[in-house]
């Protein structure tokens, strides 16, 4: 009954959820419109490119119709919502040591016995293994998410904006130029996606109800099976 | 039964951006809302960059092989045919509106006046980007000899080509009129410039999305408001799908 998830925690969630399912679909409706990847400073010729995406289905993208214009606008806007929900997030979790506490990783805890330990008892359906709130597994994913791939969504969708550029040219160079920024973006999207495929995946086998219960009203307590 | 009840709340929330967002984005709260993130994305870039900060400058050896032609490739008119036939000897760019001194110029009037040459990086709405060496006179030289009135807010542009029945046209504030790279180009990679690139003048506005950098250029005006001008969101696309006016982003 202590393992509660904290305010900042459910509020950060939700915000994120929502902001995330609108930067998505509007991506795919962005990405509609020049359906060519590349690496390095420019790139404009389907021959050049590394990855010929498909045509994104209208019912994936916002609005459900092709509309660059629009998508943009959609995009843009939830982008602030994103980014700056992300920042407090971090900001609070370092303060109330939620990552600490939480989600960062000892050492230790990355021997490849308990690594594989970890592996088996999820496939055993045991997610309720580890010594604090979240076991090895869900510590890396958090981790790396809240870490690595919703940061650089920020970071790489301000390299792909020309009046973001000479704020920090070096930093469209240390990510190999615009259109790398650009790809990595895409990749670092699908990632996320991927992630959020896994995640829903196991809240939904781990007991959808009292999960979702959790992130909204703060407890996590385990109950009895018929709840 | 709160269980059902709370998971068809949850259906709801998340059917609500598939569902609702083409209806919602259509109401007058919507579009505000929008106009303000796209705002602060512009004031964001301003303070966080500065006013005059440059767009990165390249290589000659970082050029791309070629710069994709987009939108008007040519301007349909008998007029114009003859003007490329003739190397553009009588096209004149004025610049007017408010201003104390109007000017028409030749191209020989506009190739006398001090060039800058930079090597940018062109970045379409749609997603790709081209390198080239563009050369021409500061847009801010010509106002100054124009001699801007106070009360301009905006620089538009006024274009020789026409779409779907209008004419292109685009505006800037004057912050981006006055920075440094925004130029009147009228050389591509030391050529004069294509007819598929806005021969015999076009804009750079390097911050800037590529719609922004008007192509065929026939004038430059000083104005106090866009509110009047053709639909009054400040240029063609802005028009026509409702494009961001402000394209930093």
């Amino acid at each position: 009954m202590t393992k509660r998830h904290s305010l900042a925690t459910r509020i950060w969630h939700w915000f994120n959820v929502v902001a995330l399912i609108v930067l998505f679909m509007s991506g795919l409706n962005i990405s509609n419109a020049h359906r060519y990847l590349y690496w390095g400073d420019y790139g404009f010729d389907p021959a050049d490119a590394w990855l010929s995406v498909i045509r994104f289905p209208t019912w994936a993208t916002i609005p459900q119709r092709y509309d660059l214009a629009e998508a943009r606008d959609w995009h843009n806007t939830a982008a602030w919502i994103f980014a700056l929900a992300l920042l407090g997030m971090w900001i609070a979790s370092l303060v109330n040591r939620h990552f600490r506490r939480d989600i960062a990783t000892k050492a230790r805890e990355w021997s490849p016995s308990a690594l594989w330990h970890d592996i088996r008892e999820h496939l055993r359906g045991n997610f309720e293994h580890g010594e604090g709130k979240y076991n090895l597994l869900q510590k890396i994913s958090y981790g790396f998410v809240l870490g690595v791939f919703l940061p650089m969504m920020v970071l790489t969708g301000m390299a792909i904006s020309p009046g973001v550029e000479p704020i920090a040219p070096w930093f469209i160079d240390l990510l190999g130029g615009r259109q790398s920024a650009r790809s990595l973006h895409f990749i670092f999207a699908w990632g996320i996606f991927g992630f959020f495929v896994v995640h829903v995946a196991l809240v939904i086998v781990s007991g959808p109800i009292w999960q979702l219960r959790a992130m909204i009203t703060g407890r996590t307590g385990k109950e009895p099976a018929h709840g | 039964m709160v269980d059902v009840k709370r998971r068809s709340l949850l259906a709801g929330i998340a059917a609500l951006p598939a569902v609702g967002c083409t209806e919602l984005a259509e109401t007058q709260a919507a579009r505000s809302v929008f106009d303000t993130a796209e705002g602060w994305h512009r004031a964001a870039h301003r303070t966080l960059a500065g006013r005059q900060a440059l767009a990165r400058e390249y290589a000659p050896e970082d050029r791309s092989p070629d710069i994709r032609g987009n939108g008007s490739l040519t301007v349909d008119t008998p007029e114009y045919r003859a003007q490329l036939a003739s190397g553009f000897a009588d096209w004149q760019l004025d610049v007017r509106g408010l201003v104390d001194n109007p000017m028409t110029l030749s191209l020989d009037d506009v190739r006398a006046l001090p060039q800058r040459a930079q090597i940018t990086r062109h970045d379409c709405v749609e997603g790709w980007s081209a390198i080239a060496e563009w050369t021409g006179p500061q847009l801010s030289h010509l106002l100054d000899a124009a001699r801007v009135r106070e009360e301009a807010n905006f620089i538009v542009f006024r274009c020789a080509d026409n779409l779907n029945g209008s004419d292109y046209y685009e505006s800037v504030d004057m912050v981006e009129a006055y920075h440094p790279q925004t130029i009147v180009a009228h050389r591509l990679n030391g050529e004069p410039i294509p007819e598929k690139n806005g021969a015999p003048l076009r804009m750079r506005i390097e911050r800037q999305l590529g719609y922004k950098h008007a192509k065929y250029l026939t004038a430059v005006e000083a104005v106090a408001s866009i509110d009047d001008i053709n639909g009054g969101k400040g240029g063609y696309w802005e028009d026509r799908g409702d494009y961001q006016w402000y394209a930093g982003i």
